[in-house]
């Protein structure tokens, strides 16, 4: 029973997987190239299917693109020098890290405004909360903590 | 400070929602061409199979044209197809064609059955040109210049608004310049 649960567990997740692109045949030759192929198409955006890059695209878009990434290789471009190649052809969209300019400024600075702003918000908190501990007993205290020591003879 | 800080989320959201509102008016699927104001890239265009010419982007110079992108594969292109050669028989500007990525002789068919509005076809079996242009899909239509400089370029079906609000009027300030 618990061996064809996880079976099936195994086979769901497993098909969630994109066994997609790049396809067999697309692998270089050299393996120091396919490595590097395989970097540029997981930094470069498909431009059809713009939430999955070219490593995940089957699109055929995407397949065309990755054909010029690895012409680029072959003719001994630089990881940069494609990745420029591909950005003058379809701008900053195409790169899946956006360079940090003016424009994308707010994008690169909010996590850590975001964070900052909440550490203070947690700072604040916290000094507010421990300040309302106070050593000094409050009356009921004093008179039960009187009567107690009474009881005990202490007094 | 205190008594207000609980609105603080509340304004937040009404931050966010404003921005993602604005967003939501935005088309993602079109990314901003970078050829505005440019120079074609050179490129040199065989004819398609069953066509005698293919053009060059040489050929375009010195009149205002139109180069759109089509295959014979690309539904939309289809759709589009009635007004292009609306566009082609008005005789207002000459359209070139880039047949992407389209098997040999199926796109001389396609015009064969569907009519054929371009001047010249070029073939791009490879996708290399297209990807050169920027392209992202099919169809899609740039605005050309006398000097070869593309100076808008649409993304999707012309359709007759797009070509009455925003072509036609950008063709006629090209041509009497």
């Amino acid at each position: 029973m618990i061996r064809s649960f996880i079976l099936a567990l195994v086979i769901m997740l497993s098909g969630s997987v994109a066994l997609a692109s790049p396809g067999p045949d697309e692998i270089m030759e050299d393996p120091a190239l396919e490595t590097r192929a395989v970097e540029l198409y997981n930094l470069l955006r498909c431009v059809v299917c713009q939430s999955q890059s070219l490593a995940h695209s089957n699109a055929g878009l995407a397949e065309d693109m990755r054909v010029v990434v690895r012409e680029r290789l072959l003719l001994g471009d630089s990881n940069q020098q494609i990745l420029d190649y591909m950005q003058t052809r379809y701008g900053d969209y195409v790169l899946l890290l956006p360079p940090v300019q003016a424009n994308t400024l707010a994008l690169w600075l909010m996590p850590f405004i975001v964070l900052i702003f909440g550490m203070v918000i947690a700072f604040v908190y916290v000094r507010k909360q421990s300040s309302k501990i106070s050593d000094a007993l409050s009356p009921e205290e004093e008179s039960r903590l009187k009567k107690l020591m009474e009881d005990e003879g202490q007094l | 400070m205190g008594r207000l800080l609980p609105f603080l989320p509340l304004v937040l959201f009404a931050v966010m929602a404003v921005y993602f509102a604005m967003g939501l008016r935005e088309n993602p699927n079109e990314i901003p061409s970078q050829l505005i104001d440019q120079e074609l890239p050179e490129f040199v265009l065989e004819p398609i199979e069953g066509h005698e010419q293919g053009f060059s982007n040489a050929d375009l110079l010195g009149q205002v044209s139109l180069l759109n992108v089509f295959g014979s594969w690309c539904p939309p292109c289809m759709t589009e197809h009635p007004m292009l050669m609306q566009i082609s028989r008005s005789g207002e500007v000459p359209i070139y064609g880039i047949d992407w990525k389209d098997p040999p002789g199926v796109g001389f068919a396609w015009l064969e059955r569907h009519g054929n509005p371009f001047q010249r076809v070029g073939d791009d079996e490879e996708g290399q040109l297209a990807i050169d242009l920027g392209v992202t899909g099919a169809p899609e239509t740039f605005l050309i210049d006398q000097a070869g400089r593309v100076r808008y370029r649409h993304v999707g079906i012309i359709t007759p608004e797009v070509w009455n609000d925003t072509l036609l009027p950008m063709i006629e300030e090209l041509q009497a310049q």
